[in-house]
């Protein structure tokens, strides 16, 4: 069975800026599907193709089975809700919850009852009469939601939807916005630039960098295992060693020179091969007498930053090599290394990364 | 500090003083008993009552008015169509010729307008017969060409900071252009608009230079009126009428700045 959206090797040039360069994409019905990169990169052009508000330079984009070449955005399955809401200022919260479903004919009760529900669906039931101006950022935010789902499109799209929301509530309304999504299977598209925010509401995320996907993956599988070191540093921090090959056996390599690290690989890797270590904060266990683990390097503390529940540190071999990790404060008694003190870290082969980019 | 401020408030009052004591003065007047109008000889209103009877007054003032609402409408119309072509239309070719040529009206002496209008309609009758002897509708013709170029600047600064993103979700709702300039646009510039008329509607109700250009027997304005009785020595029935004009114009430019005032707070709220 085809997917439920296919893009094949889409290009969107504007003068001579490419916005999206040669990509192919295929996500399947009912997925929240996450797009995932800097400003700059693409995304949001790649939302307005699929919406209709830009074509393609090249390729074929095909929703449902259908080519959407030539279809005008009220012609399409599709629904957009947009970054800044974007609601009618004069009309009040009903009205433009109903505004496509007046388009589409629906008069009446039947219109009436349809918006009541979708007000009931976003919880501002008793909010219909008011006007854009008379509510909260996140009331606004969800009347943008309702009147994009009214038409029950079977793709909607979202432009940065929490984007305009502060900290706390955003964090509420991720939540929300999965349970409705889960609720009405409609599949999503959302543009973010915000890793914590792809990473809670999305099953899959694409990280776009320069017009391009350059990996597409559940979100575990982008931060445990991502396949170049441009994913790796996009999303959360890491600490990146430069080394070669020294020995290898069934299940992992070793580099040697300044430092000695075992790392699990099963790719065919050859002595001499040049390779890049990369290994999260978290994973990285920091104390003060030696433990006798594998990868255990002495170190001498540079920085830290006390967060509450954990601590950041920056710690650096005698090579030279910087390692960025985290400390959690388990027990509050015990006496953290302090600036200039020397340690040993150690982290387990499993989570080595290695990267051969 | 307390010496600048008392600079700044008499060279503001002087200016202010400068500026409404005649017309103050004028006004009182107005209420004046006596014949003469420079000497107060107790209150009146009987220069009211005399214009109300007096009908080569009413017939002006009625002639005013309708072509100041006929020329403000047109105005208005022809200065939404520029306002969206220049805002709208992105950066086509000539376009710095053409808004150029929109917005010349604005510091164009009256009287060239005035002259090459009147021009502009004799060449036309003798070619095509139309129209025939200048009248309202040449006044009208006349007051809509410059009073578009003012409509036109008022509505370019609301639309240009129109969110494009609101007819963009419109037309993802479904609604098509026509529609979505009538539902979305036309009602969310729709303070610029009024303010637009009713700045047109001013402009025509009190001008004078072009209207007495193009105005032909039995078209007289109250502006041509007021100026032709004024030169056969000014009665404070004159006094009376432009008591009443100044009445009329501020109420349009009241009413003007309260419809941008009321946008302005209400795209704070949006923020």
């Amino acid at each position: 069975m085809a997917p439920f959206i296919r893009l094949k090797s889409i290009s969107k040039h504007f003068a001579d800026v490419v916005a999206v360069d040669d990509l192919s994409l295929d996500i399947e019905k009912g997925e929240l599907f996450c797009l995932l990169g800097a400003s700059g990169c693409g995304k949001s052009t790649l939302l307005r193709l699929l919406a209709g508000f830009e074509s393609p330079t090249k390729g074929v984009i095909e929703i449902d089975g259908q080519d959407m070449a030539g279809v005008a955005p009220a012609d399409r399955p599709v629904n957009f809700m947009f970054q800044n809401y974007a609601l009618f200022p004069h009309m009040s919260v009903a009205d433009n919850i109903g505004y496509g479903l007046r388009r589409a004919g629906m008069r009446g009760t039947e219109l009436a009852e349809r918006v009541d529900s979708l007000l009931k669906l976003v919880r501002l039931h008793k909010l219909g009469g008011r006007k854009p101006h008379q509510l909260s950022g996140g009331q606004r935010q969800r009347v943008a939601l309702a009147r994009a789902l009214a038409r029950r499109p079977k793709l909607l799209l979202l432009d940065e939807p929490l984007a305009a929301l502060d900290k706390k509530l955003r964090e509420d309304t991720q939540f929300e916005l999965v349970d409705i999504q889960e609720k009405l299977g409609t599949t999503f598209i959302v543009v973010t630039h915000d890793q914590e925010e792809a990473m809670t509401l999305a099953g899959r995320i694409g990280i776009m960098d320069a017009g391009q996907l350059v990996q597409v993956d559940a979100p575990r599988r982008l931060y445990e295992r991502p396949k170049s070191s441009f994913v790796a540093d996009f999303l959360g921090t890491i600490s990146f060693v430069d080394a070669v090959v020294a020995s290898r056996d069934q299940t992992s390599i070793t580099i040697g020179g300044y430092l000695n690290i075992c790392a699990a690989c099963d790719d065919d890797l050859p002595v001499g091969a040049a390779v890049k270590l990369a290994i999260r904060p978290e994973k990285i266990y920091l104390s003060r007498t030696k433990s006798g683990n594998v990868n255990e390097i002495e170190v001498v503390v540079e920085d830290l930053a006390y967060l509450g529940f954990a601590t950041n540190y920056r710690v650096k071999t005698a090579s030279g090599q910087m390692f960025k990790l985290q400390q959690q404060q388990r027990r509050s008694l015990d006496a953290p290394l302090s600036w200039g003190e020397t340690g040993y870290v150690h982290f387990d082969p499993q989570d080595v990364i290695v990267l051969q980019d | 500090m307390g010496r600048m401020n008392g600079l700044v408030l008499s060279l503001g009052a002087l200016g202010f003083g400068i500026l409404y004591l005649p017309i103050i003065i004028m006004v009182i007047f107005s209420f004046n008993a006596g014949k003469l109008v420079s000497v107060w000889s107790g209150a009146s209103l009987k220069w009211y009552a005399g214009l109300l009877e007096n009908d080569q007054l009413l017939s002006a003032f009625g002639t005013s008015l309708l072509i100041a609402v006929w020329a403000a409408t047109i105005a208005t119309i022809f200065g939404i169509c520029i306002a969206v072509a220049f805002v709208r239309f992105g950066n086509f070719r000539s376009r710095l010729a053409l808004s150029a040529i929109a917005s010349a009206p604005l510091v164009m002496p009256e009287i060239v307008t005035g002259l090459s209008m009147l021009l502009l309609f004799i060449s036309m009758e003798s070619l095509f017969g139309w129209p025939s002897g200048r009248g309202v509708d040449t006044i009208i013709i006349a007051h809509a060409t410059f009073g578009m170029c003012f409509a036109a600047v008022v509505i370019q600064a609301r639309l240009r900071d129109f969110d494009m993103a609101i007819e963009e979700a419109a037309a993802d709702l479904g609604a098509t252009q026509p529609f979505i300039f009538l539902s979305i646009t036309l009602p969310v510039i729709a303070p610029a608009v009024v303010a637009a008329w009713l700045l047109a509607f001013t402009l025509s109700f009190d001008d004078l230079v072009i209207a007495s250009f193009v105005s032909g027997p039995g078209s007289s304005t109250l502006p041509i009126v007021i100026f032709s009785k004024v030169r056969l020595g000014v009665t404070p029935e004159i006094n009376a009428l432009a008591t009443v004009m100044i009445v009329v114009v501020a109420v349009a430019v009241i009413g003007a700045s309260w419809a941008i005032r009321r946008r302005l707070s209400g795209r704070d709220q949006n923020q």
